[in-house]
């Protein structure tokens, strides 16, 4: 592309982040096998504030099953996404990924053991939280040398720790009851939003918010980060600090999504290009729009994945079939004109 | 702004780079550092900046080490402008000068309306606002040479760093760099290091050189005085032959290369 394209006005694209994932939010509450209207679904949401009458089962359905599984959807959808338009920058890598680093192989091989040993639900998520940190700062440490670390480093010692841990996980599913844990621990590994609960939320949520606020608030500097290191710090910036946050950040969402719902793949990589293709290439549109279109496409992809069908299909299984082809035919309309 | 270079030794385990390097750059004065391929040209501008740690000896401005600037502070001084290579991504060209604004902004917060108008100053000084949206993916070395010239513009620095500006440029791309960088030093005292491999444009724009040799010798001093046959004969390995003459009243050197010697 030689010319520059025509780009949405910056105020209409910020209503449209906020409205689209809103939106699609109010009409997926309403999807399902108790199915609700959208004037429906809006009146029992705000049924605490305006004291009308509504259907107890609809209230129930509404705040007890779906809205915990679309809040997380959205969290998750945007945190990756963000994670994932992070790492590209940082590593100046279109292909990068937010598990780049290993940190979902941590993540799985924390929440396997805990399920081969047999622990709660919350337990499972504690543990996949604190693998997914180590994997990410035991990489971090490996690449380190002279107290730098260089980005080769850095990406070489995340392929070789996600390697260990998809071995690790790997043995365990080797060691487990075929009867009855590996079936859990494979159903668990495709993902599905189905855990959530207001509980998982609390304790989740927060890292995945923290981290997506973190990298929002620094996304200029990421534009800066992606040149080369003397470059970058001839600009002024600690690039060894900075880096680390960006690590950081994109891990703790990481490892957060991965301990609520699995391996969700795809999302990391497809919607911060979409948002390139959208927006350019400058970090301080991408970030807020790979934010309000990973949340959006998340929620409604999530909605499908339990109401398409009578029983669930994985969500890893749905990014991946519906995201692969969309991808595809996105970069042969623009040629991948836009990096 | 007098930056200073004193006694800097930069080395690997194996093999000496740079030995003794010393010298002086007042205000508005142009340097060339002259020196055949892979002896250190490069090697010495990172040093000198601090990117890299001297083995010995030390850099200065005003008098003062680099090392007790703060790096916001110092890079608040000094611009680098790096060869052109491509990014992995294809920014505006506007976006791209606007991230020279970054030592003059908080961490946290995004360029505002002020740093957007530095940077279309810059590109305006440099003529380039044509290329304001042009990606930095899809411009030629010539263009993107000049928009990170303006990048390093929107600094505001008291002197310019330069890494082989003038290379894989044309004719008129070179004249265009080499006379930006002389105007930047006259029109408003921007000092300005430039690493070169030809002594033609050494001559052209600096008032001292500083000649890198290939046994790790150097040579500084006034830029008419040293860059003389000799001296390039020792330096590159290569005999030369430096004519000048008049055109239109105006004087002009030029440095013929000769044979091997």
């Amino acid at each position: 592309m030689t010319k520059s394209k025509k780009k949405i006005p910056t105020a209409v694209l910020t209503v449209l982040l906020i409205v689209l994932p809103v939106a699609a939010a109010i009409v997926c509450l309403g999807i399902g096998r108790y199915s609700l209207s959208v004037g429906e679904t809006i009146n029992v949401l705000f049924s605490g504030i305006t004291d009308n009458e509504v259907d107890p089962t609809g209230y129930t359905v509404i705040f007890n099953v779906r809205l915990p599984r679309i809040i997380l959807a959205a969290l998750v959808g945007a945190g990756l996404s963000c994670a994932g338009a992070a790492f590209q920058g940082l590593f100046s890598n279109p292909l990068a990924t937010p598990d780049t680093l290993g940190v979902a192989s941590g993540a799985s091989f924390g929440a396997v053991l805990i399920l081969l040993i047999g622990g709660g639900m919350i337990m499972v998520q504690f543990s996949a939280l604190a693998f997914g940190l180590l994997s990410c700062f035991i990489t971090y440490t490996m690449s380190r040398k002279n107290g730098k670390s260089s980005i080769v480093m850095i990406v070489l010692a995340g392929m070789v720790i996600s390697a260990v841990f998809e071995a690790l996980v790997s043995l365990l599913k080797y060691v487990a009851d075929p009867e009855e844990e590996l079936p859990v621990i494979t159903y668990w590994l495709m993902g599905s939003m189905s855990r959530s609960t207001y509980d998982n939320l609390l304790m989740g949520a927060p890292f995945i918010l923290i981290g997506t606020i973190v990298i929002f608030a620094l996304r200029w500097r990421l534009n800066i980060l992606s040149l080369n290191d003397d470059e970058a710090s001839s600009l002024g910036m600690n690039i060894q600090v900075m880096r680390l946050i960006f690590i950081g950040a994109s891990s703790m969402i990481t490892a957060s999504c991965v301990s609520m719902c699995g391996q969700v793949g795809w999302v990391g990589l497809l919607v911060p290009h979409i948002a390139r293709m959208i927006g350019g290439n400058n970090n301080c549109s991408v970030i807020p729009i790979s934010a309000g279109l990973g949340a959006f496409l998340m929620i409604i992809m999530d909605t499908f994945a339990r109401s398409a069908t009578a029983a669930e299909i994985p969500i890893s299984i749905l990014t991946a079939i519906i995201g692969a082809p969309v991808f595809i035919i996105l970069l042969r309309k623009t040629g991948g004109s836009w990096t | 702004m007098i930056f200073e270079v004193k006694n800097g030794f930069f080395g690997y385990k194996t093999k000496e780079i740079l030995k003794d390097i010393n010298f002086t750059l007042g205000d508005g004065e142009v340097m060339s550092i002259l020196g055949s391929n892979g002896v250190g040209k490069t090697t010495l501008l990172k040093c000198m900046m601090g990117l890299l740690k001297w083995n010995k000896g030390e850099s200065f401005i005003d008098g003062k080490n680099i090392n007790e600037y703060k790096s916001r502070e110092f890079w608040q001084k000094i611009a680098y402008v790096p060869q052109a290579k491509g990014a992995a991504f294809g920014y505006s060209a506007i976006d791209m000068v606007m991230l020279g604004r970054s030592a003059h902004l908080g961490t946290f917060s995004q360029p505002k309306a002020e740093d957007r108008e530095a940077a279309e100053q810059a590109m305006e000084d440099m003529g380039i606002t044509h290329l304001r949206n042009k990606l930095c993916t899809e411009m030629s070395g010539g263009e993107l040479q000049m928009v990170l010239i303006a990048r390093a513009l929107t600094i505001s620095p008291s002197m310019l760093v330069l890494d082989e500006p003038e290379s894989n440029l044309d004719f008129k791309n070179q004249l265009i760099i080499l006379e930006t960088i002389r105007n930047l030093s006259n029109k408003r005292g921007i000092s300005a290091i430039v690493n070169t491999h030809y002594p033609e444009h050494a001559l052209k724009i600096s008032d001292k050189a500083l000649i890198l040799n290939r046994d790790g010798s150097n040579i500084f001093g006034n830029a008419e005085e040293i860059i003389n046959e000799d001296n390039m004969k020792k330096s590159f390995s290569v005999q030369v032959f430096i004519d000048t003459f008049r055109y239109m009243e105006m004087d002009y050197k030029s440095v013929v290369p000769l044979y091997l010697v």
